[in-house]
């Protein structure tokens, strides 16, 4: 099995089979088995049965939902995240340290927590709902408030693929062109920007992949409103209440499917950038 | 990196010996019950606690899970262990009957008034001095009006709130196209569809979002005291449905764990004096004629139609209008296109 | 996917270079400005409102609040799963990172990719998985039943949905970093006769602890903070089968704002100790990077 599976026999190193061999069936126990689960089940509804799942009204809309407010609050971290990152790899001021630590808060912070406490700040009671409220803009329960939630999730991801492309840009090739008398606007267009758009196409890929998952926080921000708000693992979830299995697990599958394509273009995205940067 | 290997070891040799004390003597009863029946639990569990020391001279530990009802079913018929469930409609129950058969069929003619030890009903919470001047159902159904309930798909208080609404109109306007027009058009003022009752309740409350909250009538009052009397109005419609929360036992889980005396004696509790007066207390209407005319004050008199007689019980009830494809869906999908 | 994954890639205390020179003055006052108004918001404002909320009736109210026996069986819970979770997933990701980093075999693109699959999707698709295979109505439900065995809805079940969505971080981040390390150190210590746990002690071990450190806190912050595949195995059962993110819903549902906020004040703490740990050990490990290079 063992000279089977590797490829060359190279490596000197031992503990090939014993490691591969446990962490496999640690991986299949917890995640591979369950995996097979939910698409076996998923096979107790017939093609034409998935199908009608699918595309039925409401969860077509549900994934209409989650895929443009997931769309939409990673394009919007595209900005702020390169803005982000740029600040924190070009500029010197106070208090730089707190803030690239607090940047992985998302990270860190139970989804909960930033449900409730996101929901109340813009809540029309909250700090900035009233603050808004002014201006005549509800932010809390629209859609609006799932992009909200899902920027928050989502911003470190863009500014933690950007960052280090950032730093790493040859500094030279700039202050060659600037000599060439290019301005600093081509100088962003031409050089900066094709050099770190693989990463943050990546940064995209990954908050986008994971606002499509999201849930903790969204359901103490949206309205949840079928047809509007109501994001696809939410109708997971409710169609598990109505004792909908298949249902639950059909869609389970189309998200993972989801999920799988991600991935591989992630991975895609993170060797072609890899390549380029020639590392 | 030895000295992590250390702590990780005892911590681990810690939890092995505290893991099991889990398991220990008194007797335990698992409640599984829905959302806004919280507070009423948490007294009661007190009274029947000393209840049965004094009566059984036994300890008795109970635990409670809360939840929407349709989940909390959910959860029983996928394995948790309910000794009892007290949940908001006998179709729920009725589902743990069919998918998981933990109990006789018959369930629902074992305790007394089908099985619901205290009912409720269906009222209106509005904001303090009703400023959109919301007497009754037709007043819903007006453009300017927004109203928050939770989605009957999934919460038991937000089916009756439907079928409230459903045979209101049913009873104005006499046939079953007006009573759908009605009620789709009383959706169309719904403009958060939580998937609670306590959501909607704090969308509500403390979100301050929409003109009025549809809601049990025992959670109504329970937000009046508990979030301010000068903040919130109950409005009681012309008419209402019986809402009855039902109860029963779990007989294969009570079974199992040995606890089906002490279970049975714990429903049986609900309808003694001292239970109806507790259920009183927490707004639920009683159904002991005695302990209900002690506290007639607190309830209004008010028109109340039952599933039984209007819809012909909640299993037609159930696929009618709340099933895939049924009613409720097909409302929403009109509403959509428009 | 490289949540926070990057570590090893970024590399704090190089210094920032100047382009001030080039770059038109008025955009870092307007790019400081807008990031700013972005951290207030998103960062500063949540934050301020989890711990006002949390005092807003009292430090005496405070204490009352997260010394509930609910609560602290809450707070028990969630330190046995981050328990046991977070050194099973540690072991085997460390075993995973040796055979990806340091063997080529067949199927091991895949298989990274596969490693990856509890980030990408959905947890409430992770709990659903596990009531399909554990739940009454599920593959295994009738046996488990059978043999008194609960996992759904039980401790067993909390457990197993943390240990699934916690199980990339250590492997996903030794990976790149064994691999950047390369086999020499080891190869050395095997041709002098070492055995294999002594060259992974006394080898392996010091060169990867920091980016290990890192998986793990990672690892850690999550299973504490995991809410939507524990809710859906969860029960809810008070003082039983809730967790503390569980139990934030939970009090929210009860009006009890202040407790909720309270609990969630707690989280947020353990959030913030992590981010400070999480600095001091990216320290170290730009240090170490320095060294390999």
């Amino acid at each position: 099995m063992k000279k089977f599976l590797l490829k060359k026999n190279g490596s000197k190193l031992p503990g090939f089979g014993l490691t591969l061999g446990f962490s496999l069936a640690y991986m299949s126990f917890l995640v591979l088995i369950p995996l097979g689960a939910l698409v076996l089940y998923s096979t107790r509804s017939t093609p034409a049965g998935f199908l009608a799942i699918i595309s039925d009204d409401r969860v077509s809309a549900a994934f209409e939902v989650s895929v443009l407010s997931a769309f939409y609050a990673a394009l919007v971290n595209c900005f702020f995240g390169l803005a982000i990152a740029w600040m924190l790899t070009r500029y010197e001021f106070y208090g730089k340290k707190i803030i690239d630590a607090l940047i992985d808060l998302p990270f860190a912070i139970p989804t909960a927590v930033a449900g409730i406490s996101l929901a109340t700040v813009f809540s029309a009671n909250g700090a900035l709902g009233k603050l808004l409220a002014n201006f005549n803009i509800e932010i809390a329960y629209s859609r609006t408030s799932i992009v909200i939630a899902l920027i928050f999730i989502g911003f470190p991801f863009i500014v933690r693929t950007v960052q280090p492309v950032l730093e790493d840009l040859d500094q030279e090739v700039e202050e060659a062109a600037s000599s060439l008398g290019a301005n600093f606007f081509q100088i962003f267009t031409r050089i900066i920007f094709p050099a770190i758009f693989p990463a943050l196409l990546t940064g995209f890929a990954l908050a986008f992949a994971r606002g499509l998952g999201e849930y903790g926080s969204i359901i103490f921000i949206s309205s949840n409103m079928p047809y509007e708000t109501e994001i696809v693992p939410l109708l997971i979830v409710k169609k598990l209440l109505q004792f909908d299995y298949v249902g639950a697990s059909v869609i389970g599958v189309a998200m993972l499917v989801c999920a799988f394509l991600l991935l591989l273009s992630i991975n895609f995205l993170q060797g072609y950038a890899r390549n380029r940067r020639g590392t | 990196m030895k000295r992590l290997l250390k702590l990780s070891l005892a911590l681990l040799s810690t939890l092995a010996i505290t893991l099991p004390v889990h398991a220990a003597d008194p007797i335990e009863l698992l409640n599984v019950s829905y959302d806004p029946t919280r507070e009423l639990y948490r007294a009661y569990n007190e009274a029947f606690k000393a209840h049965y020391k004094q009566t059984a001279g036994k300890d008795v530990v109970i635990k409670q899970s809360h939840g929407g009802s349709g989940g909390q079913a959910r959860s029983v018929i996928d394995g948790l262990e309910a000794d009892v469930v007290t949940l908001a409609l006998a179709f729920d129950i009725d589902a743990i009957v069919d998918k998981a058969h933990l109990l006789p069929e018959n369930w629902q003619s074992r305790l007394a008034h089908n099985s619901s030890p205290y009912t409720s009903t269906i009222v209106f919470l509005v904001r303090a001095g009703n400023p959109k001047k919301i007497k009754d159902w037709d007043d819903l159904v007006r453009p300017d009006v927004k109203i928050i309930t939770p989605d009957p798909k999934n919460s038991g208080g937000a089916r009756w709130n439907y079928l409230a609404a459903w045979a209101y109109a049913l009873e104005k306007y006499g046939s079953e196209d007006k009573a759908r027009e009605f009620v789709g058009n009383l959706f169309k003022n719904v403009p958060i569809l939580d998937s609670g009752a306590r959501g909607s309740t704090n969308t509500f409350v403390q979100r301050g979002l929409g003109d009025v909250l549809l809601a049990w009538e025992n959670e109504a009052y329970l937000s009046i005291n508990e979030l301010g009397k000068d903040k919130f109005e109950i409005v009681s419609p012309s008419l209402s449905i019986l809402a009855e929360p039902t109860i029963s036992l779990v007989d294969e889980n009570a079974k199992k764990k040995g606890t089906t005396e002490v279970a049975t004696e714990y429903l049986n509790y609900l309808y003694s004096k001292e239970g109806q007066r507790i259920a009183a207390r927490h707004y639920y209407r009683p159904t002991d004629p005695e302990i209900a005319k002690e506290f007639a004050a607190q309830f209004p008199a008010l028109k109340l139609i039952t599933i039984n007689d209007v819809f012909g019980g909640w299993k037609k009830a159930q696929k009618v209008h709340f099933s895939d494809g049924g009613e409720f869906d097909k409302l929403y999908t009109a509403l959509k296109k428009k | 996917m490289s949540e926070v994954s990057n570590a090893s890639d970024v590399k704090p205390g190089v210094k920032p270079r100047h382009f001030g020179n080039r770059e038109p003055r008025w955009i870092k006052p307007a790019l400081m400005s807008v990031v700013l108004l972005f951290m207030v918001v998103f960062i500063f404002l949540p934050l301020a409102t989890i711990f006002g909320e949390a005092f807003k009736s009292g430090v005496k109210a405070y204490a009352t609040a997260i010394t509930e026996p609910d609560v602290l069986a809450a707070i028990r819970l969630t330190l046995l799963t981050a328990a046991i979770c977070v050194p099973l997933n540690t072991v085997f990701g460390v075993m995973l990172a040796w055979a990806i980093a340091k063997f080529d075999f067949f199927g091991k693109h895949v298989l990274v990719t596969l490693i990856e699959i509890p980030f990408a999707i959905s947890p409430v698709i992770a709990g659903l998985m596990f009531v399909l295979l554990f739940g009454t109505q599920g593959w295994f439900g009738p046996f488990l039943r059978a043999h008194d065995i609960k996992i759904i809805f039980a401790v067993p079940g909390i457990i197993l949905a943390t240990a699934f969505v916690t199980f990339p971080f250590v492997a996903r981040e030794l990976i790149p970093l064994m691999q950047e390390i390369g086999k020499d150190d080891e190869e050395a210590a095997i041709t002098l006769g070492a055995s294999g746990l002594k060259m992974f002690f006394r080898v392996t071990l010091p060169n990867i602890k920091w980016g290990l450190l890192y998986g793990v806190i990672l690892t850690n912050a999550r299973a504490i903070g995991e809410f939507g595949a524990v809710a859906v195995v969860s029960g809810l059962v008070r003082g039983e089968t809730t967790t503390m993110p569980l139990y934030i819903d939970i009090l929210y549902g009860e009006y009890m704002f202040n407790a909720a906020f309270a609990v969630a004040s707690l989280l947020t703490l353990l959030a913030l100790v992590t981010l400070v740990v999480k600095t001091i050990i990216e320290h170290y490990l730009a240090e170490q990077r320095k060294q390999v290079n």
